[in-house]
């Protein structure tokens, strides 16, 4: 039956959240994919297993606020030390993708507890509660607003920092403003989305819509569109599929990648 | 008094003269290294100052101080028409031509709508700032460009478009960073014709760094040699006289025009 997801109510609040995080993901996408930062959104993801890691050593029950402080830290850092350093960009990313995963495994790995956080690695969708659903639509909207108020200073940053100096864009704000929106917003989703496929549904909407864009308005809106398509068929197959939510939906963004490939190679 | 009949009877097609640029003694170090040191320059309205000088002479680090991304010690101060004096003239950039990523879809319009903050390109689309694009392009005979993405622009064509960016809105002081190395000779020249006549119609301050020793010294009006700091400036032929000059850049024939060079 085609609609017989609709009848439980944990499918319809995870509808909700995807319809919430999905465009978001769009958004950022466009600029993670323009500004080469692939590498860098997939550390931030990597580093929620230390913020786990922090929370539970704290003690917290919910370690989300752990994990968003660390993966803030984590982003500032890294775009910190990428400005001051010699050490190409690259290399100090791998170096602290490292270390944050190795952390967070050795501290969650005490006593051989590992298995408890698994969910955090695929995501867990289905069991999202209508309270945190509401933290996603807080954070959605704060996001909007930054999105609204910086996009254009992000974009001249995007094409030339010393050309957004020259036009009195405070660079290093605005950089840090992104990484900051980044962090938060990949740690709000990790444990529905999971930390392993997180970064490519930053990235896969963003390059697909690419491929069918002649400029940054359409690249934008393709991008949210392609992202909440392959959210929603994604969260419905896996339900069909009996499969992990999280990874299926990353599965139907990557067709869509393909098919924008044939678009452009075959159709021009 | 004799400012007075300056002021008074300005056009655009005039020279003011009065409008001033000055940097007192400006100095760049990076960690230890000294990029530049005691730099001191006047750049009047109306007038193309070209600078030359050897790789890693400061020639960029000294337009980055300029513009804020280099910190520097030293002063920059600008004297406006009525001779107020206050810190930072209102600059335009051209930066030196980059590999733009062709996938990218960055349009020119897209490039342009980039200067209203308040509407983020994502949201609005507005037809009215199409116009005001179109008249700045037209500026730098760019109108058919206005569609296309950056990524698929010529060298020329893009440091054209940047141009007419920087020109928008008009800077009290325009600076271009080596901004037709590695276009063609007509690229070039259709360039640098652009700039000079722009500064005549809009009596623009301009700061220009290049290697077409040849061209510039067509279009200047006063040529720099910095090598870490001023070592000389003047009227081009002057500068090119130099001995220190000669030795970085040869003996340049006086006979041998700038027609020539493209041979």
């Amino acid at each position: 039956m085609p609609f017989s997801w609709t009848e439980h109510q944990f499918m319809l609040n995870a509808l909700l959240a995807v319809l919430l995080v999905a465009p978001l993901f769009g958004m950022l996408g466009t600029m993670v994919v323009n500004n080469r930062m692939a590498f860098f959104s997939d550390t931030i993801g990597h580093s929620a297993l230390t913020g786990i890691g922090i929370g539970v050593i704290m003690g917290l029950n919910q370690p989300l606020w752990a994990m968003i402080i660390f993966a803030v830290f984590m982003a500032v850092t890294i775009s910190l030390l990428k400005e001051y350093t010699l050490t190409s960009t690259d290399t100090v990313i791998g170096v602290f993708s490292a270390v944050a995963v190795a952390a967070g495994i050795v501290i969650l790995s005490r006593g051989g507890g590992f298995n408890k956080y698994s969910s955090y690695l695929i995501g867990d969708l289905l069991s999202i509660s209508p309270e945190e659903i509401k933290i996603l639509f807080i954070v959605s909207m704060i996001f909007l607003g930054y999105w609204f108020y910086s996009f254009n200073s992000l974009l001249l940053l995007s094409i030339s920092p010393s050309l957004a100096r020259s036009r009195g864009i405070n660079v290093r704000l605005v950089e840090i403003a992104f990484t900051v929106a980044l962090a938060v917003i990949v740690t709000v989703s990790i444990q529905w989305i999971g930390i392993m496929i997180i970064n490519s549904l930053l990235v896969l909407p963003a390059a697909a819509s690419r491929n069918f864009s002649a400029n940054f308005r359409q690249y934008h809106f393709f991008a949210v569109i392609i992202s909440g398509v392959s959210s929603i068929t994604g969260l419905i197959l896996s339900y069909y599929w009996d499969t992990a939510t999280g990874a299926t939906i990353v599965l139907v963004a990557a067709v869509l990648y393909m098919v924008s490939l044939v678009k452009k190679y075959v159709f021009g | 008094m004799f400012n007075d009949i300056g002021t008074s009877f300005i056009s655009p097609e005039t020279n003011c003269g009065w409008c001033c640029t000055e940097i007192i003694n400006l100095s760049v170090v990076k960690g230890h290294k000294t990029i530049i040191h005691n730099v001191n320059l006047h750049m009047h309205c109306g007038e193309l100052t070209a600078i030359i000088g050897p790789n890693g002479g400061g020639k960029s680090t000294l337009l980055k101080a300029i513009i804020g991304e280099n910190a520097y010690q030293g002063e920059i101060v600008f004297q406006d028409r009525e001779g107020k004096r206050r810190r930072k003239p209102r600059v335009g950039y051209v930066p030196q031509r980059w590999d733009f990523d062709s996938g990218s879809p960055v349009s020119v319009q897209d490039l342009f709508l980039t200067r209203y903050s308040k509407m983020p390109i994502w949201l609005f689309s507005p037809k009215k700032k199409r116009g005001a694009t179109l008249e700045s392009l037209a500026r730098v005979q760019a109108e058919h460009l206005i569609d296309r993405k950056l990524g698929e622009l010529s060298g020329g064509e893009i440091q054209r478009v940047l141009l007419a960016l920087a020109m928008e809105p008009v800077p009290e002081l325009l600076l271009l960073d080596e901004p037709v190395s590695g276009v063609d000779y007509k690229g070039r020249e259709l360039f640098y014709q652009i700039v000079s006549d722009l500064r005549r119609k809009y009596d623009l301050a301009i700061l220009l760094v290049s290697h077409d020793i040849d061209l510039m010294r067509h279009f200047c009006d006063r040529m720099v040699f910095l090598n870490k700091t001023v070592v000389c400036q003047g009227y081009s032929d002057q500068v090119l006289k130099n001995n220190l000059v000669v030795q970085v850049f040869g003996q340049i024939d006086h006979n041998k025009g700038f027609q020539d060079f493209s041979a």
